[in-house]
């Protein structure tokens, strides 16, 4: 059956054409790699809007007092930034990402729901479009944080909250379409021969990765949707003189939110343990391991939403079940810096720009690691608890984490994407700047918050201006390097020196058995991955043993 | 794993983007009509933006489907084709678990902690010191703060037009179950008749559910706004009620294709999708049955 469909049903037309012309072609394509590109595309532009939210707030605390903007519009760029950095930055790429790769990696032509794909991804506009331009609306934008408690995002809220609500909604939407897409894909279209556990750990990371997104986006579309009767139809869930109770509002956004900080961190996970043996020239330590952690974090990142509620008022035993629940996820998460770690040892490496970003992925990753570890003790959370401490840390695992995790990706794949190699000199110029930016961005706020300094707030204490200068400096180093970056893709994209179907003598898998840049059709015919080697499990294997 | 030598790739389909459409037009219409309520502002075009966009989501639906329908009825799917449906149809009814789990963790949370602890009891019985008066019951028939949020004066109770609804739609999974029983063994007769008989039950009970609401609206001043019993109350009904009434679409647009002669015992997942989302939908209702209505 090889049927190539339109709207109208008549088929066997078409059938190995290229891409369509003009504005079409994106707007009513179904070619997972069209759909991958938009994504990732999207992905960048968020990433630059977010960016410059964050430039705002750095700005206003280069120094202590007020300077640039009024604290309602400090607020309205706190609550953007982490809104738009989350939804729009993060969580795009690694679609982006999974619909690129997914496919090829696992021998299939195309996603499985390719329609349902297009319209996930051109969802995404709408709902951005609608979220920025409450910034435009009477009343300002969302200025409650990027968490939205009530009654802050109820009661107290401006009227764009509502529009807010739908925003969230329509994303919601997108990302269990893009996540069921994938699950069926990963479930249904792998190659003869390719078993579960030769799948890469892309592939894997994203498998569990879909299924946290199908069981978590759900309930916040169920704590929105309590909002919006809330604001609208005057029902009380999160208001205690109707009987119901503002901490409702923290149980069933935190069940969606911390599931939701590993649905930003496992593919990061799943894509350096392919890029780490590439460049170590080495086959992944631990493959089943990784699996099996990678589960078991899914798993736990249930049953320890509360440990953001420390200081809320849980009971007793609330608290100690979720402080040692919580310390419990750095049991697998150590297995896999461990893994990380021992596939590096006496490898043969060399450190090109997606190596560098993994690397540096592991070391500064666990940074994040640690200081989580630290919040997760209850008693010193008290103290830790939304002060720039937090800061620090989420940054530490979203931004070398999450970012060069996809940062990494690019460098790495990009020959593939674009049939040319990058400018490996910028690229370099492009992670140490990031990497000393970002260092000097964040590291200092372990400083400030430990000694007090409370975060979202427009103005500070004069004690702490010399390290908020620190982080600001970093923070526009880091920033301007960014269009570096854009660049360097630009760059890549017009031209290069051609990439080989496989540029990373090292690397593995089924990616790198189409030339470069990929056909926009692969797989039609499904490779056979029966007599793969065992051994070469975990990368994808190749073609020819 | 696919047993095939080449796969199904469909080409460009511009329903996606109309779909993205209609549902941005039908959100900020609705967006825009309860803002300006809220407002008390006298003019508002959100009504009408949300009817265009309404229209438009029908639209996008019948082209969308009718498409699906008419590749299928051209033999164009392959089974591999029919196992991503299937796969995309269950984690789509796990999605839809997981959004009613949300508002039936915020009962068990209500009615364990929070109105315990607003009555001084438990761990965090210290909330008592807002409305010292409060006494907790459930049925919630007295709320902290009887000015903001009047309380009801009776609840449905559980024995009376629930429990038929709870009959009514037990009857409906068995007389689906043996439609599509009919249909595997090719009695089309089975189908039609078990199929009508399911969306009459429905129908039933969309009727009563309505009348259920009408009484509570009326001589319980059971509301919305009557505190956290109504509101756990309307909202688990309420989003219960919404997708019985997409099941009963969704079953009717199957009836139509069986009298159309659509399907045959092997292939028949559009059929099967349907009664797979309408056993769900039956179940979420015993849920709710037992914790809203009974205990
Ligand atoms: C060893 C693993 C981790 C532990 C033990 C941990 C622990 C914690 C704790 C206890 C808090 C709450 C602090 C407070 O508000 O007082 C927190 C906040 C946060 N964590 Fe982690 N975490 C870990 C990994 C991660 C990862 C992998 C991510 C994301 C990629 C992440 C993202 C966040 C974010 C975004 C917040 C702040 C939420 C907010 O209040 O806005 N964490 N973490
Ligand atoms: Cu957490």
């Amino acid at each position: 059956m090889s049927a190539v469909i339109d709207d109208h049903g008549h088929a066997g037309h078409d059938h190995h054409h290229g891409p369509a012309k003009g504005l079409s072609r994106w707007l009513l394509t179904t070619n997972h790699k069209d759909i991958g590109s938009m994504y990732l595309w999207f992905s960048f532009c968020a990433f630059l809007l977010g960016g410059s939210f964050a430039m705002v707030i750095r700005a206003e605390l280069f120094q202590p007092g007020l300077q640039i903007v009024q604290p309602e519009f400090f607020n309205q760029m706190t609550t953007m930034h982490g809104l738009v950095m989350v939804f729009g930055a993060v969580m795009p790429a690694f679609v982006g990402l999974a619909n690129w790769m997914i496919p090829l990696m696992i021998g299939a032509p195309d996603m499985a729901l390719p329609r349902m794909n297009n319209f996930s991804f051109w969802l995404l506009p709408a709902a951005f479009g609608l979220l920025v331009s409450t910034l435009f609306m009477e009343g300002g934008g969302p200025n409650f944080g990027w968490t939205f408690y009530a009654p802050l995002s109820t009661t107290y809220a401006p009227e764009s909250v509502t529009f807010f609500i739908f925003a969230i909604h329509l994303m919601g939407i997108s990302s269990i379409m893009g996540a069921i897409n994938v699950v069926a894909t990963v479930l249904n279209l792998r190659a003869p021969g390719m078993t579960l556990m030769k799948m890469p750990l892309f592939v894997w990371t994203w498998l569990i990765t879909a299924f946290l997104l199908i069981a978590v986006m759900p309930v916040l579309a169920g704590v929105v949707t309590m909002m919006l009767m809330d604001i609208h139809f005057g029902t009380s869930f999160f208001s205690a003189a109707g009987g119901g109770d503002p901490v409702l509002f923290q149980h069933v956004f935190w069940f969606f939110g911390h599931p939701e900080v590993y649905i930003m961190i496992l593919p990061a996970f799943g894509a350096v343990s392919s890029i780490i043996p590439a460049f170590s020239r080495k086959p992944l330590f631990g493959y089943t391991s990784m699996v099996y952690a990678t589960g078991a974090i899914a798993f736990l990142s249930f049953i320890v939403w509360a440990h953001h509620m420390f200081v809320v008022g849980i009971p007793l035993v609330g608290e100690l079940f979720f402080m040692y629940a919580t310390m419990l996820i750095a049991v697998p998460t150590g297995v896999k810096v461990f893994n990380w770690v021992s596939t590096m040892w006496r490898g043969s490496l060399t450190f090109e720009a997606p190596m560098l970003f993994a690397v540096a992925f592991v070391i500064l990753f666990s940074i994040g690691g640690f200081s989580g570890l630290m919040l997760a003790i209850a008693p010193a959370d008290f103290q830790y608890h939304d002060t720039y401490f937090v800061v620090a840390h989420f940054h530490y695992v979203l931004v070398p984490g999450a970012i060069f995790g996809i940062f990494a990706s690019a460098y790495y794949w990009l020959p593939k994407w674009t049939g040319h190699m990058y400018d490996e000199t910028l690229a370099k110029l492009h992670f140490w700047l990031s990497f000393i930016g970002m260092n000097l961005a964040f590291f200092p706020m372990h400083f400030v918050g430990l000694a007090g300094m409370p975060r979202r707030i427009p103005d500070y204490n004069l004690q702490f201006a010399d390290f908020n200068m620190v982080s600001s400096i970093g923070a526009f180093m880091f920033g301007a390097t960014q269009l570096l970056f854009l660049f360097i893709v630009i760059k890549c994209i017009r031209g290069g020196e051609p990439a080989a179907a496989k540029p990373w003598d090292g690397a593995e898998g089924l990616e790198w058995s189409v030339p470069s840049p990929a056909p926009y059709h692969t797989f039609q015919v499904p490779p056979d991955m029966n007599d793969v080697h065992e051994h070469r499990k975990g990368t994808g294997g190749e073609l020819t043993p | 794993m696919s047993t095939h030598q080449t796969y199904y790739v469909p080409a460009q389909s511009k329903w996606p983007i109309i779909a993205t459409l209609a549902l941005l037009i039908t959100v900020y219409g609705l967006g825009s009509w309860f803002n300006d309520l809220k407002a008390d502002r006298a003019e508002s075009n959100g009504p009408l933006i949300f009817f265009i966009g309404a229209l438009l989501i029908a639209y996008m639906m019948f082209g969308w489907f009718g498409a699906v329908v008419k590749e299928s009825r051209a033999g164009l799917y392959s089974p591999q084709m029919d196992r991503s449906f299937r796969w995309g149809m269950s984690w789509f009814i796990f999605s839809e678990v997981m959004f009613f789990s949300a508002f039936f963790g915020a009962l068990f949370y209500i009615r364990f902690w929070v109105g315990p602890w607003l009555d001084g009891d438990g761990a965090k019985g210290v909330s008592a010191m807002l409305w010292p008066d409060f006494e907790y019951s459930w049925p919630l028939l007295n709320n902290p703060d009887p000015k903001l949020y009047p309380a009801p004066e009776g609840v449905i109770g559980a024995w009376g037009l629930p429990l038929i609804n709870t009959i009514l739609l037990v009857t409906s999974s068995f007389t689906l179950t043996w439609a599509h029983h009919g249909l595997k063994k090719n009695n089309r007769k089975q189908t039609k008749i078990g199929l009508a008989i399911t969306l009459v039950l429905g129908a039933i009970f969309l009727v009563l559910q309505a009348e259920e609401y009408i009484h509570a609206y009326t001589e319980l001043g059971l509301t919305l706004g009557s505190g956290i019993y109504g509101a756990t109350f309307f909202m688990l009904t309420g989003f219960h009620g919404a997708h019985v009434t997409m099941g009963v679409i969704m079953l009717t647009v199957m009836l139509v294709r069986i009298l159309r002669g659509h399907f045959n015992a092997e292939h028949h997942f559009g059929f099967e999708g349907a009664s797979w989302y309408w056993h769900f939908v039956d179940v979420v209702w015993i849920g709710l049955f037992v914790f809203v209505y009974v205990l």
